[in-house]
């Protein structure tokens, strides 16, 4: 029974990973329709705000992954929105393969600043016991996490007048802009914010993994299954696919190893693209955000 | 501004005085190259910088004496990058271009079987200076690092006899990993002990909170662990956050072989027993010696001397006396004049070449972890490298080729 | 015109490449045959993304395939023609499956994207767990992260391996050869339907042309190209890892077609040699970061110099850029 539980924490904590890595690139190709290559850099940067915020500015580990990582990596995002994704709206291919650029270019750019090796912290929280077993806290922490960042986005996009534009955006730019709406400001914001829960993910991530320059290479496939098969819909979206391949991926790697895991989840999602091309909110909760 | 003739040749006559008397001390037959590719970014890096710096150490002591043969040791250094294709193409650069007089190269198994028949094929001589899981058989290779019937071995049955029999083994998936998994498996068998389960992770898997479960629910004596890399020591920081670290026992030959003591901190780390052939703790006069020398040139707080890194000193020591024993650096007559059983005084005891096996024979030494250190427990002298001589002979079959794995 | 200058400089780009290696020392022509199978990928690339229109972001899974089924082929039945046929057909058939799975599934261009790239890190992340003696096919062991080694060189029947310099000679002939039929092909019927396909599927579908049809061919046929420059690259090397795999070697072909020209065929090849050629310097010194370069390029290229430096080139040389690559041709020996 007790292992039951510890199952159960780890499947909700696989879920939990796969909300944070993805529901920044979720927010940037649902309400833009861009495909952002350069999200597993950011997830990336995020890391290192909170690794050297921690141990080179001295500041505590909570502060620097839950306030400085975002802060920090939404305003890269909006500079490259401004520098390079708004030369290419529209053109969904030519912006994915701009981002890609930048992707490789971040990940040279901290090789060169900060060396091509593995840094990291260590886990902030203690272990936590369950009859004979233990898990670690930090799993615990992070199934918290992704719940709140789900309600965060929820009351923004329902609650807050820029979460009605930009709802409205994504619907229709030309009507929002006839209405008096800034279409092109709605779209930088969004892109900014989406940086940001990059950069709050790979923060919370850091102590889990570490962080090397090259790390965003080993988020990025998940994330873009997660985001493609969730659909349009944000946060249903993102929400149901996490589910789906989260408890996929952790219970194969539970019967089988890691590996294999990773190639159900994946292969899993082709199925999946296969049978719903829209993803799953383009059939199911169509309404939803 | 023109410069006519005699300005130039005077300026010219300058510059040739200037290069003599900087390297008087060398005869005028140029330097010997000795090319060396070890990993020094791309996640086996914690690896590679030690061994460079080492090899940086001995060639410039070996200049400081006077160079080899006279002529001034020269170190061309590569950065494969931890990736096989780039172990390839400058294998053959280092081979072609640079005609080196021996390569030192390759920290994974993987990048010495990508290296070792460039370096056959091309008759270069090649040192592999690493703790490996044993059984290569080429007489173009010298191993001067310790094999696991030196190591694993030992470290088996210290922990049979402190924590229990009841192991559970997670590992690298590569040759190296899978190799060593098998050692154990053999020497948990001959001591009477029981693997209760093996589990192999890619070098590149950071998630390890599922394995750790599972070692709860098989309530081992000891975990062992053969994890490589960066990526790996997220295994450490999980293990330590799961609330596991002093309540299951650890032992691993691989542990503190990239750092990893010096990187993770003490809370993460203390206990872990490890076992090796050098340890930069050890008490004697020529280790004291050297760590100050090196720490002269790199520093004091230089991070630590791992085994690696003193792998390839010794390595890099061997292969000189060989030259001077042959009196040229001709591969074949230096393969012969190391055949003759050449042994040095290392900081780490002596450390003598094995005619058979091109192996060496050395002491090894069982460690715990403890503050960033490694402490040593007990020490076993002069190991042969038992393993690989049950199979491999090059003075009776000079021309064998292959390496060799244990079958059960 | 073009139609003698064109085939004219094709042949002299022949000659001087079985001539090339007389000349070279010999680590300079392993260098550059690296850089020649690199370019039969390219070309792959450009036929299925740049005449077809199919954004496959994951061309270094079948470059990938026919390196290990090379590997595997000649490892069991020496290395001939039926290891070569193999090393054709294996990643052919691949992408005959994954193109029937996505072009009659109807999945428009960015999931396909999204897909072949998922699948390439699939082919990954499988490979890489292979390294257990459990793992062989007759008598080659796969050997996951640590890949292949000591993989035997294709033979003339006589059973001698081709010597580097050959293998070299061999590279040049298959471009040559692979842009001459290419080029054949596509005034060809279905050569012409690729094209229309790509122009625009919905007026091709409605003329009747069978759409999923002409890409699945199209799919194929750069499959098989692509696994042949794996086959000879197996070949150049001995020796083939998982990394073949990895992200950057698929970043790197959409970056070669890209700063080539995505319409042409030389365009990639030569797009392919000077960034390789670049890289590889910038590689040995350590200032400046190779991915650091290869992204800015990426990255300025789709937004300043879209169409690629051939046909902008070609363009500014005349006016019609459609009579394809002139100024460039010589330089590709």
């Amino acid at each position: 029974m007790d292992f039951a539980s510890v199952l159960v924490i780890e499947i909700l904590g696989s879920i939990a990973i796969l909300v944070l890595i993805s529901i920044g690139l979720a927010v940037v190709f649902g309400m833009m329709k861009v495909i952002n290559m350069a999200h597993g850099e950011f997830l990336m940067l995020g890391g290192y705000v909170a690794i050297y915020g921690t141990n080179h500015a001295g500041l505590n580990f909570w502060v620097s992954a839950l306030i400085l990582a975002p802060l920090v990596v939404g305003l890269v995002g909006l500079a490259l929105e401004w520098l390079v994704i708004r030369h290419l709206y529209g053109r969904m291919i030519d912006t994915m393969l701009a981002t890609w650029g930048i992707s490789l270019a971040l990940i040279g750019g901290m090789t060169m600043l900060v060396g091509n090796t593995t840094t990291g912290i260590p886990t902030p929280l203690p272990s936590v016991s369950i009859g004979d077993y233990s898990v670690s806290g930090y799993v615990i922490f992070l199934i918290v996490l992704a719940l709140a960042v789900f309600a965060g986005l929820f009351c923004l996009f329902k609650l807050t007048t820029f979460g009605l534009q930009a709802r409205a955006t994504t619907q229709n730019a030309d009507m929002v802009a006839a209405l008096g709406g800034k279409p092109r400001r709605i779209y930088a914001l969004t892109f900014g914010l989406g940086a940001a829960l990059a950069g709050l993910g790979g923060a919370a991530l850091a102590p889990l993994t570490g962080v090397i320059p090259t790390i965003g290479a080993s988020y990025i496939a998940k994330a873009f299954i997660t985001v493609i098969s969730g659909g349009a819909a944000v946060i249903a979206g993102n929400l149901s696919a996490s589910v789906l391949f989260g408890s996929v991926g952790q219970i194969f790697t539970y019967v089988y190893t890691p590996v294999i895991g990773e190639v159900a989840l994946l292969v899993t999602a082709i199925v999946l693209i296969r049978i719903l091309p829209q993803g799953i909110t383009g059939r199911f909760f169509k309404r939803s955000i | 501004m023109t410069m006519n003739r005699r300005q130039a040749l005077g300026a010219f006559g300058a510059a040739t005085a200037l290069s003599l008397v900087s390297s008087r001390a060398f005869a005028q037959e140029g330097p010997i190259t000795v090319s060396a590719l070890y990993d020094q970014s791309g996640g086996l890096e914690s690896y590679g910088q030690p061994i460079v710096d080492a090899l940086r150490f001995a060639v410039d002591e070996q200049n400081a004496k006077g160079g080899l043969l006279g002529r001034e040791v020269k170190l061309n250094v590569y950065d494969p990058q931890s990736n096989m294709q780039l172990y390839a193409q400058f294998a053959r650069q280092a081979a072609l271009s640079d005609k080196p007089a021996v390569v030192f190269a390759g920290i994974t198994s993987a990048s010495r079987e990508v290296v070792r028949p460039i370096m056959r094929q091309f008759n270069t001589l090649y040192f592999y200076a690493n703790q490996y899981e044993g059984g290569v058989c080429d007489r173009n290779m010298f191993a001067t690092g310790v094999t696991p019937g030196q190591t694993v071995e030992k470290l088996v049955d210290y922990s049979v006899r402190n924590n229990g029999g009841k192991v559970y083994i997670v590992a690298a998936d590569y040759n190296y990993g899978q190799i060593i998994a098998d050692w154990v498996k053999k020497y948990t068998a001959d001591h009477g002990g029981e693997v209760l389960g093996v589990e192999f992770f890619p070098m590149d898997v950071t998630d390890f909170k599922t394995s750790i479960s599972k070692i709860q629910a098989a309530k081992p004596d000891y975990v062992w662990s053969a994890l490589v890399g960066g990526a790996h020591i997220s295994f450490y920081r999980q293990w330590k956050a799961a609330g596991m670290l002093g309540k299951i026992p650890m032992s691993s030959t691989t542990f503190a072989g990239g750092n990893e003591h010096v990187i993770l901190t003490p809370e993460e780390s203390d206990g872990i027993m490890v076992c090796q052939n050098y340890l930069q703790e050890l008490e004697n006069p020529l280790n004291k010696q050297f760590v100050a020398d090196f720490h002269a040139k790199f520093g004091a707080d230089y991070p630590y001397i791992t085994e690696l890194g003193m792998g390839a000193y010794q390595g890099f020591r061997l292969w000189a006396a060989g030259v001077e024993k042959a009196g040229t650096i001709e591969r074949q007559p230096v393969i012969e004049a190391l055949e003759t059983g050449i042994s040095i005084d290392a900081p780490s005891g002596r450390v003598t070449i094995d005619p058979k096996t091109h192996h060496t024979t050395m002491d090894v030494h069982i460690a715990r972890v403890e503050n960033g250190g490694l402490i040593p427990v007990e020490t076993f002298e002069q190991q042969p490298p038992a393993d690989t001589a049950l199979v491999c002979d090059l003075i009776a079959n000079p021309d064998d080729n292959q390496q060799y794995v244990i079958d059960f | 015109m073009t139609r003698v200058i064109q085939p004219a400089l094709l042949f002299a780009a022949l000659v001087l490449g079985l001539l090339a290696p007389g000349w070279l020392e010999l680590f300079t022509i392993y260098e550059f045959t690296a850089y020649l199978i690199m370019a039969v990928l390219a070309l792959s690339l450009a036929f299925v993304w740049g005449k077809g229109g199919i954004m496959c972001l994951g061309q270094a899974a079948f470059f990938g395939l026919g390196a290990y089924a090379w590997a595997v082929g000649a490892i069991n039945f020496g290395p001939g023609l039926a290891a070569l046929a193999i090393s054709v057909a294996v990643p052919a058939a691949f992408a005959a499956v994954l193109g029937y799975f996505m072009f009659y599934g109807r999945i428009n261009d960015i999931y396909i994207g999204v897909i072949t790239l998922a699948v390439t890190l699939i082919l990954f992340n499988l490979i890489n767990s292979t390294s257990g003696p459990q793992y062989r096919i007759g008598s080659a062991l796969l050997g996951g992260f640590n890949g292949m080694t000591g993989i035997p060189t294709l033979a003339w029947p006589n059973g001698m391996p081709l010597d580097p310099a050959e293998i070299f000679r061999l590279t040049v002939i298959v471009i040559v050869a692979s842009i001459v039929a290419i080029t054949l092909y596509l005034k060809t019927t279905p050569g012409k339907t690729a094209i229309a396909v790509r122009e625009n599927e919905v007026r091709a579908e409605l003329l009747g042309y069978n759409v999923a049809q002409s890409k699945l061919i199209t799919f194929t046929l750069g499959g098989a190209l692509a696994g042949l420059g794996g086959c000879l690259f197996a070949n150049w090397g001995a020796f083939v890892s998982p990394t073949i795999f990895s992200l950057v070697q698929s970043a790197q072909i959409i970056i070669w077609v890209i700063v080539g020209g995505r319409g042409t065929l030389i365009g990639p090849i030569l797009g392919c040699i000077a960034l390789q050629w670049a890289t590889t310097k910038l590689g040995t010194q350590q200032v400046v970061q190779v991915n650091l370069v290869l992204g800015l390029v990426l990255a300025f290229f789709v937004l300043v110099v879209p169409q690629g430096i051939v046909p902008m080139v070609t363009g500014l040389l005349r006016r019609n850029s459609r009579t394809g690559p002139k100024a460039e041709a010589e330089q590709n020996a």
